[in-house]
């Protein structure tokens, strides 16, 4: 539906080039959720303003639902962008305007009758919940209501594609699950294909069903939303998932933590189930098994869309051979083992 | 207070209403799309043309920077050539729609580029038009600068018919000058200003409530 070919994007010439984006490639599929994220700076902004051409890029191609963007003249692009909605980050929804006349402004745009308007717009104020709400101006209104108008008038033209830049940056969380869930429902609803570019993990988690991790203005790592989260494939998706998991052994243990083992060292391990493992009472065969002791020091499950994910940080505890013996038996059993370093015993 | 001085006072009111009316809509209609036009030709706008605007910023500007009372004078001949005269109520509406089309001009460019650039972006990704930008996003979202920045040019075009009475323009200012000054009579000038001070309250209060109603933020 969306594809991006060989996409760049660079400000300014000669030393002082700023490269925003360099030569990308992204595929989203008809009916997909595909969310971009980055830190701020990444280009992630750049490479969504760039498929409906806010952003001209500087090479490369793109077509949206088979016509190439790229190649169209002014009319044909403003024709082109009827079938493409956007939200942002600030919602920019017209103050002098009413809701309901917000949400018919794409229909006015493109000529549409008023009665056919009037049609058109009612049920979209219906799906976003704001159908008390058509005579409010945006002044009157919450931001997670703002971005409903914002919804709503993005849906107004029937497009086949809606991009979201940073649609829930603005949000606080409860908000922020109201409108992905809303974002879900219409994916479900009117089969809309969805790319969106967030800092958020969360919002990765909630509703994407595919990821591309965006970093220093190239695509890094693209992946299935629950492999990206079970088995991240580049260090700054390790990172991204460590941060958004908040599972690091405490800071006392990190301060005490050493790189290599030494003679009276156990190992700290971070451990992450999915599939089977999550229900298999692994930790306690460990012990019995291995005839080692686990201390665990944090842990926790997440679903991920259908799947989950369980997490752990432990040490164990015991002479240097079993510990890796332990090791080997757990990198056996379908989990991953990370070895976060070695901490002395009794210290 | 002779009853022909009243009609006189009368007279001088409506011809200082009638010449603050006239230019001022004859600027507003010329100075509005000046405005726009000096506001969408910027670089990196919906009508980015780098040199007409710095050639009309630079109109505008020479526009402004001319003192009123010189420019009444100045341009005299161009006046005489517009309605046949350049002494009367109608000689002095000239100078002054001259004077106030650069000066609504600039007030309406501020008043667009408090418009959130967010909105252009986002007509512009629903394929709007810049005709449609203008008419549909820039004018209604600054609808309530544009008012103000019409206000502040009525009082302007207040104080400035007053100078059009030195010439010989009629109106409050003229009447001040002649009765009040030369004659050395207090009371009319004291009336004259009070008149003046009532309409300009006048102006700023209907300015006000249109701004109110206008605006939604």
């Amino acid at each position: 539906m969306i594809t991006l070919e060989n996409i760049s994007k660079t400000y300014g010439k000669g030393p002082q080039a700023v490269h925003a984006l360099k030569p990308t490639d992204l595929h989203v599929a008809q009916g997909e959720i595909y969310g971009v994220i980055g830190l701020s700076g990444a280009g992630k902004s750049t490479l969504i303003r760039c498929v409906n051409l806010l952003e001209r890029p500087t090479t490369g191609r793109i077509f949206v639902d088979g016509q190439e963007l790229t190649s169209l003249g002014r009319q044909e692009l403003n024709q082109a962008r009827h079938r493409i909605g956007m939200i942002f980050q600030h919602f920019n929804l017209l103050a002098s305007r009413t809701v309901f006349d917000n949400v018919a402004l794409p229909l006015e745009l493109m000529g549409v009758a008023k009665r056919e308007i009037r049609e058109r717009v009612q049920p979209l104020l219906d799906l976003t919940g704001l159908s008390d709400k058509h005579a409010k101006y945006p002044a009157e209104l919450s931001g997670g209501q703002k971005q409903r108008v914002a919804i709503a008038r993005a849906l107004a033209s029937r497009p086949k594609v809606l991009l979201c830049d940073e649609a829930t940056s603005a949000l606080d969380p409860q908000t922020t699950q109201s409108i992905l869930e809303l974002l879900k429902d219409i994916n479900r609803k009117l089969g809309l294909t969805i790319l969106l570019i967030t800092h958020e993990m969360e919002v990765v988690k909630s509703i994407c069903h595919k990821v591309g991790l965006i970093s220093g203005g190239k695509l890094v790592e693209e992946a299935e939303v629950g492999d990206f989260f079970t088995s991240p494939s580049t260090r700054l998706g390790r990172e991204f998932l460590n941060a958004f998991l908040e599972l690091d052994p405490p800071q006392a243990l990190i301060d005490r933590m050493e790189a290599r083992p030494g003679p009276h060292t156990h190992p700290v391990v971070r451990l992450a189930f999915t599939g089977d493992a999550v229900s298999t009472p692994l930790i306690s065969r460990l012990a019995r098994e291995c005839n080692v002791d686990v201390s665990i020091l944090e842990a926790k499950v997440e679903s991920i869309q259908e799947r989950t994910l369980g997490l752990m940080i432990a040490e164990l505890i015991g002479p240097q051979e079993k510990t890796q013996q332990a090791l080997a038996y757990l990198k056996s059993h379908d989990l991953q083992v990370e070895v976060l370093g070695h901490v002395q015993r009794n210290a | 207070m002779s009853s022909a001085m009243l009609e006189l006072i009368l007279m001088a009111t409506l011809d200082t209403l009638y010449m603050v009316g006239v230019s001022g809509l004859v600027a507003a209609a010329l100075g509005v799309p000046l405005g726009v036009l000096l506001y969408v030709t910027r670089p990196r706008q919906i009508l980015a043309m780098p040199t007409l605007n710095t050639a009309l910023g630079m109109i505008t500007n020479i526009g402004r920077s001319i003192p009123f009372i010189i420019l009444m004078v100045a341009i005299i001949p161009f006046t005489r050539f517009i309605v046949g005269s350049s002494i009367g109520t109608n000689a002095a509406i000239v100078p002054l729609t001259l004077a106030a089309i650069p000066f609504v001009a600039r007030l309406v460019e501020g008043a667009l580029n408090e418009v959130p650039p967010g909105l252009v972006e986002a007509a512009q990704s629903m394929g709007a038009t810049p005709y449609q930008i203008i008419t549909k996003v820039l004018l209604p979202e600054a609808r309530g600068g544009i008012i103000t920045g019409l206000t502040i040019t009525a009082v302007t075009l207040v104080s400035y018919s007053a100078m059009a009475g030195a010439v010989g323009g009629g109106g409050l200012g003229d009447l001040g000058i002649r009765y009040g000054y030369n004659r050395f009579n207090p009371v009319v000038m004291l009336i004259t200003v009070a008149i003046l001070v009532v309409m300009v309250q006048g102006f700023q209060s209907l300015g006000d409530a249109l701004v109110r109603k206008a605006d939604h933020k």
